[in-house]
Order: C-alpha cells, then structure tokens, then sequence
C-alpha cells in the first residue's frame, strides 16, 4: 500500500509541470472567461456582474452582426482547401524524380510566418502589384483592382491568403491519408478494368473519409476563428469588410480592455464551434456498410 | 516504405542500380517524359506557392528600376545588398533576431522538458485518475484555444510577465501535441529493459533519465523543429505580451518595420527575406519532419 502510494506521487510529479500549466493557461481561461463574459471588466477593476447585458449588446451591435456574417462567409475556404489540398496530395504522392523539391515548395507557405505572409500578399495584391499586372496583361481588367482597398473584394483577398497559408498543411495530412490505403486495392480494381477516374471516386475518396472528416472539422474551426490575416493585412476594413467575430474580440479585449464584451463575443464563437465541430462529426463520419 | 508501395509498378530501383549510369539517366529522363503533363500541372501549382517569395526575394535583392513593373521581374536588376544594410540601419534587427532566438530556445527546451516529464508516467506507470489526465490533457486540443489568448492577456499581466520572455513561452510549454508524441516514443521502448533496470534496483527517474530519453531522442528531436518552427513564427501572441519594441521576436518587428516604412518597398522585402530566412534553412534541412512527419499517424 505504501509502495503504491509512493509509486502514485512519483507519476504525479513528473506530471505537476504540465498539469499546473495547463490549469493556468488552458483550463482557468475557459472558467475564467466565462465568468468574465457575463461581467464588465478592463484588467483594472474588479469584474461587476452585469448578467446578460454583454450579449444584448453584443447582437444589438451591428459590427458584431458583420462579423459574423464575415465567418460564416469564410466558410467558403473549407471545400476549396479540401479539393486543392487532396488534388495536391493525390499529385505529389508518387516517386516521380523531384517530386521532394514540390512538395516542399507547397508547404513553403506554411512554414512562413505569418507576418511575412501578410508583407508578401500586400506586394501582391498592391494597385500596381504583380497581381493586377498579370490581370491586365491577361486583358482581364482595365482597372487595376483594389484587392485589399474594394469592400466588395477585401474579405475575398483575405480569404484566399487563409488557403494559401494552409494547403499545404492539408496537404501532408491527406498524402498520409493515401499512403495507409493498400494498393491491393488498386490492383484489384485494375483487375476488374476500373479506369483511374472510377478508382478515385469509388477507392481514394471513400477510403479518404477519416482524413477528409479531421481536415474538414479542422479547416472549419480555422475558418471561423479566422483572425491572424485580418489583423494583419486589413484590420478589419476597409469599411469593416473584414471584420471576422475574432477580430471582433481581439479589437474589444485587448485594444480596448472590454473583457466582457470581448469574451461574450468569444464564448458566442466556442459556441459555433461546438456546433459546427458536431455538425461535421455527424454528416461526415464514414457509413459502415 | 509506404512511398515504395504507391510506386507506379513499371518502375523498380533494384534493378535499375545494376544497369550501367548512362541508361539510367536515359530511364529517368524517359519517366519524366512521360509524366510530362503530370509535371506541367504540378509546376504550374508551384509557381503559385513560389512566385510571392520569388517576387519579395527579386525586390529584395534589386537596387534600381521600378518596382512594380510589368512583366514583374524575373531576376533582380543591379543586384546589391543595399535593402538589408538599410534595414539593419532602420529597424533593431539585431536585437529582433536575438529576441527570437531566446523565445524559440526557451520554449523549446521548455517543452522537451515538460512533455516528456508528463509523457513518462502516463505511458510507463499505472496510477489512479491516468486515464483522467491523459484525458483532460486531450482535452486541451479540444478547447477553444484561440479564445484563451484574451484570458492569459490578463494572466500573464497579473503575474507581471507581460514584455517579458516568460510571458511570452509560458502558456506554450505543456502543449498536449508535444505530450502525446513523447508518450507514444516511450510506450515502443521495449517493457524488458525497464524491468531489467528495476531489478538492478533503478528507481523511476533514473528509468527516465538513463533509458527512456535515450532511447527517445529521435523523437525528442522531431519535437524539438517542430516547437522550434512554430516559436520561431508565432506573431499574435508574442504582439501581445511584448510591448516594448526592444523585446519584439522578428515576426512582430518585421511588421513594425512594414509600417513604418511602408514606403520604402525594397526594405520592407528584404526585411521579410531576413526574417524568414533561418526558418527557411531549418526547414529545407528538416523536411521529412514536416512532409513525413504524419506517416503512420492517421490509420
């Protein structure tokens, strides 16, 4: 008994570091926050309890409505990773010579950043960047375009900038996915005259599913947290175009110390999450026959 | 070995190192012919992943003429150094990479540190509430993370570590990633050596310290570039926690140099190609972590 007790202490203290740093700084601000969306509170007084007035607020405001209108729109980069990224994977999963330096040069991006991805796509996107070049050259525009500076385009240029960032994250999940189906598979249907369309659709994507459902509920989670380009590229304009609910919370807690009101629009988004999380869980998960 | 299997059937390398060089080079040559399309498409993909770097590079490197031009240049005109001298001349670039390097060192012996301690236990020892801890721990992943950064703003202030390093490392020590990979390295070191070690009257910290470790520094290693790259590259939450220019990483000072100086393009791109620079070299070094790192991981 003794001894069990010892050998209990010592496997809690290998694990007090981690487990004190994950009460502070992941389990507390779950609590913490919580509470702290249902108070007023700037990090100087103390937190006042004003029940459901954060949340009144926060839907009478109209910016909070963009925002969220902003992250559901942003919903739109979750098929459009999944179909480059698997075509990606699908291209690079091969031993073809050199097939190393283009996987590299996809998931470049991802390893950048993101602060210098901003920089890059600005120079991009820029009135006389390479982008409107192109476009014009093309005789696709008269105009150049103000990706970052047109209300209409912003959040478009701000989500494309999302996809680039992260395909070829995806990628490499999905090239692990393919790598796990057995070729006894292929081989089989070669067997039976199924050409390399029927052997997609009917092997590689069904087969993918697991891989699909994680990436998918990962993108979604991504996409509606969208945060870090905003911030950097466009700080929510112009004309708060860009506005993601995240940004929303980032602009009200740590710009302008209104904890309540910053983490009422942040536990509305865990929300979403949840929900949105659940939703893919049900309708993606694969069907066994 | 998985990569050998998806290999295309017409193509087998044990028997192409037994025919004389020349032939092979005329085989290789033949399979990228006939993956021609194949590699138009995967070219044509590339050029968007690159160009953006190509062109920062290229304006970087450039000393004169427009910069924005059309076509966009390909190679830079009068290349010189003169951006990244007067980036250094502008912006305490020195200090930033030295911030950066402390960041990055700290949290990732910080986290080799904490994970494997905390990946120790809950793979090698049988104790009441394991299958909680490791539970919550999962847990972690599932929280809303991104939502945590408004709480630890006012944690780390209250603890009076805000513009400190600490402040900065602390919240990403005991990240449930880094502790699931070192508990899946100690649950493959064979049972027959611990046991071997406890009968010679080993006690559980020197099993860790002499054996587990060891045995795990492949993994220790792949968890070490991996924290490194994301240290290296976090931005919102160190903007945060630093105030002071002085203790800006290189990512947040990067973009205090593009604001500043938006301007002055050339700078502002070669004060992008240094910043990413040492992660770029990391990474061209390191690339299976990054691009194999998964193999085996979904199943």
């Amino acid at each position: 008994m003794a001894q069990s007790r010892k050998a209990t202490l010592t496997a809690y203290l290998f694990l007090a570091p981690a487990i004190a740093l994950l009460l502070v700084f992941s389990f507390w601000p779950v609590g913490f926050g919580s509470y702290i969306a249902f108070t007023q509170y700037n990090l100087i007084e103390a937190p006042q309890w004003v029940g459901l007035d954060n949340f009144r607020e926060l839907f009478g405001d109209e910016l909070f409505l963009i925002s969220l209108k902003n992250s559901a729109l942003y919903l739109i980069v979750v098929p459009a990773i999944q179909v480059l990224a698997i075509l990606l994977a699908v291209l690079v999963n091969n031993q073809l010579p050199g097939i190393k330096f283009f996987r590299a040069a996809y998931y470049l991006p991802v390893v950048t950043t993101v602060s210098v991805v901003g920089i890059i796509w600005n120079f991009m996107y820029n009135e006389d960047g390479a982008l409107n070049a192109i476009l014009r050259w093309l005789h696709m525009i008269d105009d150049p375009v103000g990706f970052l500076t047109d209300d209409r385009i912003a959040l478009f240029a701000v989500m494309f900038v999302t996809i680039w960032r992260g395909l070829g994250w995806y990628m490499v999940l999905y090239l692990a996915g393919l790598q796990a189906i057995s070729q006894d598979v292929y081989e089989a249907a070669t067997l039976d005259g199924a050409n390399a369309w029927q052997k997609f659709w009917r092997i590689t994507v069904p087969l993918l599913l697991p891989t699909i459902l994680l990436c998918s509920v990962m993108s979604v989670l991504a996409a509606v947290k969208a945060f870090e380009e905003v911030q950097i590229m466009t700080q929510g304009g112009p004309f708060q175009s860009t506005y993601t609910a995240l940004y929303y919370a980032y602009e009200f807690g740590i710009k302008s110390l209104n904890f309540g009101r910053a983490l009422a629009a942040s536990l509305v988004m865990s929300g979403v999450c949840v929900v949105l999380a659940w939703l893919n869980f049900r309708y993606l998960q694969p069907k066994n026959p | 070995m998985s990569e050998a299997q998806t290999m295309s059937a017409t193509t087998a390398p044990t028997l192409q190192t037994t025919v004389p060089a020349g032939t092979r080079l005329a085989a290789r040559l033949r399979r990228v012919a006939r993956h021609l399309p194949h590699y138009l498409l995967l070219s044509v993909l590339a050029v968007l992943t690159v160009y953006p770097f190509w062109w920062t590079l290229v304006t970087a490197l450039s000393t004169t003429g427009d910069v924005y031009s059309f076509p966009p240049p390909l190679l830079p005109s009068d290349p010189g150094l003169e951006n990244f001298i007067e980036v250094f001349r502008t912006i305490n670039l020195l200090a930033f990479f030295k911030n950066s390097i402390l960041i990055s060192a700290a949290t990732v012996a910080g986290t080799l540190v904490i994970c494997s301690l905390a990946a120790y236990p809950l793979a090698r020892m049988q104790f009441p509430g394991r299958k909680w801890v490791f539970g919550a721990i999962i847990a972690t992943m599932i929280l809303p993370a991104e939502i945590n950064f408004l709480v630890n703003f006012i944690t780390v202030s209250r603890l009076q570590l805000a513009d400190t390093v600490t402040g900065v490392v602390l919240p990403n020590l005991a990240g449930a990633i880094g502790i699931f990979l070192m508990k899946q390295a100690f649950e493959a070191v064979p049972g027959d050596l611990i046991d071997a070690a406890r009968v010679d009257g080993a006690n559980e910290w020197t099993i860790f310290w002499k054996i587990m470790l060891p045995l795990a520094k492949p993994a220790l290693g792949a968890l070490a570039i991996l924290t490194m790259v994301t240290a290296w590259n976090q931005y919102i939450w160190p903007s945060v926690v630093m105030t002071s220019p002085d203790n800006f990483p290189l990512a947040v000072g990067v973009k205090y140099l593009s604001g500043a100086f938006s301007f002055k393009t050339r700078v502002v791109a070669a004060g992008a190609v240094l910043t990413i620079l040492p992660i770029l070299i990391v990474f061209l070094f390191t690339q299976r972590f990054f691009l194999r790192g998964f193999d085996g991981a979904v199943k």
